[in-house]
């Protein structure tokens, strides 16, 4: 039990967490019928077993550590971004948009050009909420929730009406925007794995560098943890709100650039949110709020869903189970609190 | 080896038959052409990869996998092993699913739905040794021609819709009906014009109400949609949209069990079974994914893989049509319908796939 | 000698300190035992022990000569011991007896029988002379009601060891006095009694023995009647302590601050501060006398920017600062220490370090173009640290983790360190031991001392009296009086906040 205590804790119970997942999940499935040895091998499989599957996992975590920093972001602040998602939509409609012009630009300023249009349209679409939660104290969850429709319906208009191609979805970008990468490419035997996944590490690096590096980070984490000390300093809190809705906004926006511009590279019409957005909270959760967290959990998250896949196709365990015996990993995984109060039970008992 | 070794004898002798019952096997096969001089037909492994709907949408995956599943049966392979097929749970899983059934080495592996045809281009272009098929879309590389490695696979759907547009024509007691789409799309817009054009050629006075669920698996979008031109006036409705269409049969059979007489018209199978036991289904129009699926499996096991060709089922083939489920239609509606059959496939009538067709269509009654 | 209660040397550890260290309590029936130290010396984790919330390293607990093991907060009530917590653990839209039954409800056919237990509750109250309203909610009554309940809470678990935890901090003086009545009652009633306080005048007023510990460490017991405050207070310090404050007549200059006509309105729109005017000169120390509640909150509020004036003016140093934004206003040299230091003060998840630069972190040397720069905001802390003597373990530590008073001695640093022209004072020793409090009005006298601006808020007429050059009483947000402390009574003041008029000289009492 010493090493749910202290300094190891914080790898130890992780670790302890997916294995009970992994347990638990495993019961599930032999319950249901199904060999969970057989399983979990092609989890395993699905994960590790080629440079594919390596290079779909990588492909998979891009997005998905985007939109965790995204939520992380707002979370400092004391914000719920559960509008990260709708935030993505448009990032992810305006980094084709720009993809799809400027023909014969150079890839060195068309790629940062789309992606930072990505980053201004999600942050214009988190600005209302936090312009309502700041000015009006509108609660940010019903808002952001609300602008996620709205986003998928407009985005779903725009392509419809400007922007359509044979087959329910724009053109494809120019090259010059692309981040594919045939390099990459070739490295993983055709995987998606494209540039992008260096963009989502240099938002992580970003996110914690403005974090704990900067004085509008010390102003945001301020007033994330008091409002009233925070106005008592001169910060001004309506401001920093509005900020952290702003940035968070971004991350997301460029989180959807990376399916625009990396994973696609075009706009299909959504006939339901990606998910990846609402994955984003689980991952900033289950990160912490942290940057490096973020990018643990993204790998944890992205390399489950891709696992999956393989789980189905190699032990035919249906997508259904599959999804339960992983809603049942993170699930441990989250509720770490949990292991720790078993662990404070035991210890307990053995001093009686 | 030694089993491997009894086990030729037979395989030598499926494969001889096999060959001879084909005459020619052509020469740019040789994976399937190697794997049975050493194993025999059983050598073959083929697999699909469904949409987000699943193999129960009651639709296309659904019958498309009936398809694979009948195959397998006439050819005593084993499911799961030389033919399966792998569920989509978003659009991002497309490209990995395909991509790991061609390295789990299935000789064909077909793609489910239009919504699959980009994914099914970057493959193809990647792995060329590959064998893909696309249903309900043309795979075409970047000059615009057909991919040598893709079988496409299409249907005359509106052939078949304005069939069960002449049943619906026929058979309106408010002289309104409804038709509800999936996505609005090129292949959808398909089902719409046929079957709006057969609505008007027996009863050119007929209100037809159209409306999209930009779902193919929403069913209580679809239900909400059904409702609406329910209450609109409309007596049968004719669903393009998959699992969405589903709701369209909750919704029939809810307003039977309090009295009303509505219909709804099924889409791709014979979806007689969804509207039981209140018996709302008037008809369905069929399209034999599975026939399609069965045909191009066949081909390919046998050395023929159709790859670059686009395979269109129409009415002639017996790819769309109506239903065999009848107990619904009237005999009136049964006879026109064969007029309109033979016209059809005589080539006197055109039934309009697109909106501008249709037009063209309409002002021409 | 039989004791109902007796922990013996008990060691408790957590990861770093040592937080009690040989300590020895032994509590006789039918006493109040008060148990004495400054913040943080461990007396909360003594009790803690007592509870079971904690186990000991080392150490023996009796209770009524039988050695047990209280191994969680149940087996501490079944041994009859009752705690009566600081901080109240009440459901504010719950009756009183609602609360008190809650956890331990009793029932009739599977349903909550809540009348019975009004009944009982009504019963126990009038037993030990409580005058609690059973069936009154809790948002609707006084503290100090509801620290009664508290106390019925203990009692209907059929408690008869009640550890009282600083009971007196939230009370006013009229509430502290039948608070006293009630423990002598209890007293009589058979209970015994271990009152955890660092107010020296409580402990000679009300208990019979004392323990005292000093960081940790049990220093004695002595019986109270044998002893006077100096030699508590040295005890508990391990100094000899000033209870007088040692300062040189107040030398003031120009005025610093002048409010005239001042109207402040709060969240309801009644004007709290009305047609205020007042003056602070630098060189000296202005104490506002007042009950709670009649503007002191709203005046510094808009002094210092986070609260609008509705008309009137502030000047500072005959500059117009009437509704500036606070960070204007801070930097036109005004310290602030806020009565809330939890809400307003500190950012408590934030390092002690990163609290100590809340106003200044966006000017060389903390920060540069934007980006902080943690080795000076750092070395800031450290040497304030040093030089205020906040105890921590460093400057890494969140502020959440340090004893009130330290707390407070941060604070004070950090405004204080800004060198202000005025500085505001509001309850700066609210809730501190006598130690932390004689360094607080030594800091005061000292800015005074360099020429600076002091504006003193208290509702302790004792500190307003020992610190105040003049004292100004507000009552319904006007001040009423300017008083000097050398001339005027505690029961002068008193009646003064109460809205009486002053009488002139020369007219007798």
């Amino acid at each position: 039990m010493k090493l749910l205590k202290g300094k190891w804790a914080s790898i130890t119970v992780p670790l302890l967490s997916v294995a009970l997942g992994l347990l638990v999940g495993g019961v599930i499935m032999l319950v249901s019928g199904y060999n969970p040895i057989v399983a979990y091998a092609a989890l395993f499989n699905g994960i590790f077993s080629n440079t594919y599957v390596i290079g779909e996992t990588i492909r998979q975590m891009t997005p998905l550590i985007l939109s965790g920093l995204a939520v992380a972001f707002a979370f400092r602040t004391g914000l719920f971004n559960i509008g990260v998602e709708g935030q993505l939509l448009v990032g992810w409609l305006a980094s084709v948009y720009v993809g799809l012009q400027f023909e014969g630009l150079s890839p060195i300023v068309h790629i940062p050009l789309a992606i930072i249009a990505a980053a201004l349209a999600g942050a214009i679409w988190a600005f209302v909420p936090g312009f309502l939660k700041a000015k009006y104290q509108v609660h940010e969850v019903i808002t952001t929730i609300m602008m996620n429709y709205v986003a998928l319906h407009v985005v779903n208009a725009i392509i419809r009406t400007y922007l359509l191609a044979p087959g329910e979805r724009t053109d494809q970008i120019n090259a010059s925007a692309s981040l594919q990468s045939p390099f990459l490419e070739s490295i993983t035997d055709f995987s998606r794995l494209h540039y992008g996944f260096v963009v989502a590490i240099i938002g992580a690096i970003i996110m914690w560098f403005l974090l704990w590096k900067t004085t509008t980070g010390y102003e945001l984490r301020s007033v994330g943890f008091n409002k009233y000390a925070s106005e008592y300093a001169g910060i001004n809190v309506q401001r920093n709100i509005v900020l952290s809705m702003v940035i968070s906004g971004a991350f997301a926006g460029a989180a959807g650039a990376m399916e625009g511009l990396g994973t696609y590279g075009y706009m299909t019409v959504m006939a339901d949110f990606t998910g990846v957005g609402f994955d984003g909270i689980a991952v900033a959760l289950l990160g912490a709020n942290g940057a490096l967290g973020v990018v643990l959990a993204s790998a944890l998250f992205g390399g489950l869903k891709i696992g999956a896949l393989n789980m189905q196709s190699v032990a035919q365990v249906p997508t259904q189970l599959v999804e339960i015996v992983i809603a049942m990993i993170i699930f441990f995984v989250a509720s770490s609190y949990l292991i720790h109060w078993i662990s404070n039970r035991v210890s307990k008992r053995g001093k009686i | 080896m030694k089993k491997k070794y009894g086990f030729m004898l037979s395989a030598v002798l499926a494969a001889g038959t096999l060959l001879s019952a084909c005459g020619t096997n052509d020469a740019n096969n040789e994976s399937s052409g190697g794997g049975s001089s050493e194993g025999g037909s059983t050598d073959f492994k083929v697999a699909m990869v469904t949409d987000t709907g699943g193999v129960d949408d009651k639709s296309f995956n659904q019958s498309a996998w009936e398809g694979l599943q009948q195959f397998g049966k006439d050819n005593d392979l084993e499911k799961d092993k030389d033919f399966k097929y792998v569920q989509s749970t978003s659009a991002s899983d497309y490209q990995p699913n395909l991509s790991g059934l061609i390295r789990e080495d299935y000789n064909l592996v077909f793609g489910i739905g239009f919504l699959m045809q980009q994914d099914i281009q970057t493959i193809a272009a990647q792995k060329p040794d590959a064998q893909l098929a696309l249903v309900d879309s043309v795979a075409v590389n970047e000059d615009g021609d057909p991919m040598e490695n893709v079988a496409s696979i299409t249907f005359k759907e509106h052939q078949g819709s304005f069939l069960v547009g002449v049943i619906a024509g026929m058979q309106s007691e408010s002289n309104k009906v409804g038709f509800i789409g999936g996505v609005d799309s090129e292949l959808i817009k398909k089902f719409e014009s046929g079957f709006k054009a057969g609505v008007k050629s027996v009863n050119p006075d007929a209100e037809i109400f159209t409306q999209y669920a930009d779902d193919f698996n929403a069913a209580e979008k679809g239900q909400q949609i059904a409702a609406t031109l329910y209450d609109k006036g409309a007596d049968i409705i004719y669903h393009a949209a998959g699992g969405t269409g589903n709701g369209v049969f909750t919704e029939a059979k809810n307003r039977a069990k309090n009295g009303e007489k509505v219909w709804v018209i099924g889409v791709d199978r014979d979806q007689h079974e969804e509207g039981m036991p209140e018996n709302v289904t008037l008809t369905s129009m069929i399209k034999r994914v599975d026939t399609a699926v069965i045909e191009v499996s066949k081909q390919t096991m046998d050395g023929n893989f159709p790859g670059g060709k686009v395979t269109e089922f129409g009415l002639e083939e017996d790819g769309v049509g109506i239903a065999e489920s009848q107990e619904n239609v009237s005999e009136e509606a049964l006879q026109k319908v064969e007029e309109y059959k033979e016209k059809i496939q005589s080539g006197d009538l055109e039934v309009p796939s697109t909106d501008e067709e249709y037009e063209k269509f309409e002002s021409s009654l | 000698m039989e004791y109902v209660i007796e922990m013996r040397n008990i060691r408790k550890e957590f990861p770093g300190i040592v937080a009690n260290d040989n300590i020895t309590l032994q509590l006789r029936k039918g006493e109040i035992h008060a148990l004495l130290g400054e913040n943080g010396a461990g007396k909360s984790t003594l009790m803690n022990v007592l509870f079971g919330l904690y186990q000991p390293e080392k150490g023996e607990i009796h209770v009524r000569g039988k050695k047990v093991n209280i191994t969680d907060p149940n087996v501490a009530n079944e041994l009859g011991i009752g705690m009566v917590h600081q901080h109240f653990m009440l459901v504010e839209k719950f009756t009183v007896t609602e609360n008190i039954i809650l956890g331990n409800e009793p029932t009739a056919k599977g349903q909550v029988d809540v009348k019975k237990a009004a009944k009982d509750v009504e019963a126990i109250s009038k037993q030990y002379g409580l005058s609690v309203d059973p069936n009154a909610k809790i948002e609707d009554i006084s503290v100090g009601m509801q620290q009664r309940v508290e106390i019925l809470k203990t009692l209907y678990r059929g408690a008869d060891i009640l550890i009282f935890d600083e009971p007196t901090a939230v009370l006013t003086p009229q509430e502290i006095k039948e608070l006293i009545t009630i423990m002598k009652k209890l007293i009589s009633e058979g209970k015994s009694i271990i009152l955890i306080t660092h107010k020296l005048k409580e402990i000679m007023e009300v208990s019979d023995r004392c323990t005292v510990i000093r960081r940790g460490v049990g220093i004695g017991t002595v019986n109270v009647a044998e002893t006077n405050q100096d030699e508590l207070a040295s005890m508990m310090v391990g100094r000899e302590v000033n209870f007088s404050i040692q300062k040189t007549p107040s030398n003031p200059s120009n005025e610093t601050l002048e409010i005239s006509s001042l109207v402040v309105e709060d969240a309801r729109k009644v004007p709290v501060v009305n047609g205020m005017n007042l003056s602070v000169r630098s060189g000296e120390i202005v104490g506002i006398a007042g009950v709670d509640g009649n503007g002191q909150s709203e005046l510094i509020e808009a002094i210092t920017g986070l609260r609008k004036a509705k008309s009137g003016s502030i000047k500072l140093n005959g500059k117009d600062v009437t509704n500036w934004k606070p960070r204007r206003v801070t930097e036109s040299g005004i310290g602030h220490i806020p009565q809330d230091r939890h809400k307003h003060g500190l950012v408590l998840d934030f390092s002690i370090g990163e609290n100590m630069v809340l106003q200044t972190y966006y000017k060389r040397p903390f920060s540069r173009n934007g980006i902080l720069n943690f080795s000076s905001i750092m070395d800031k802390a450290k040497s304030l640290i040093k030089e205020y003597d906040v105890r921590t373990p460093s400057e890494m530590t969140p502020a959440r983790a340090l004893s009130g008073g330290n707390q407070q001695k941060a604070i004070i640093a950090r405004e204080i360190d800004r060198s202000p022209n005025l500085l505001i004072a509001a309850q700066p020793t609210r809730g501190l031991d006598v130690g932390a409090i004689e360094f607080i009005h030594a800091k005061l006298v000292e800015e005074r001392d360099k020429g600076k601006a002091v504006l003193l808020i208290s509702f302790e007429l004792e500190e307003i009296m020992n610190v105040s050059d003049r004292i100004a009483v507000i009552y319904e947000g006007k001040i009423v009086a300017i008083v000097r402390p050398e001339e005027t009574t505690e029961q002068e003041l008193g009646l003064l906040m109460a809205g009486a008029k002053r009488k002139k000289a020369g007219e007798t009492t």
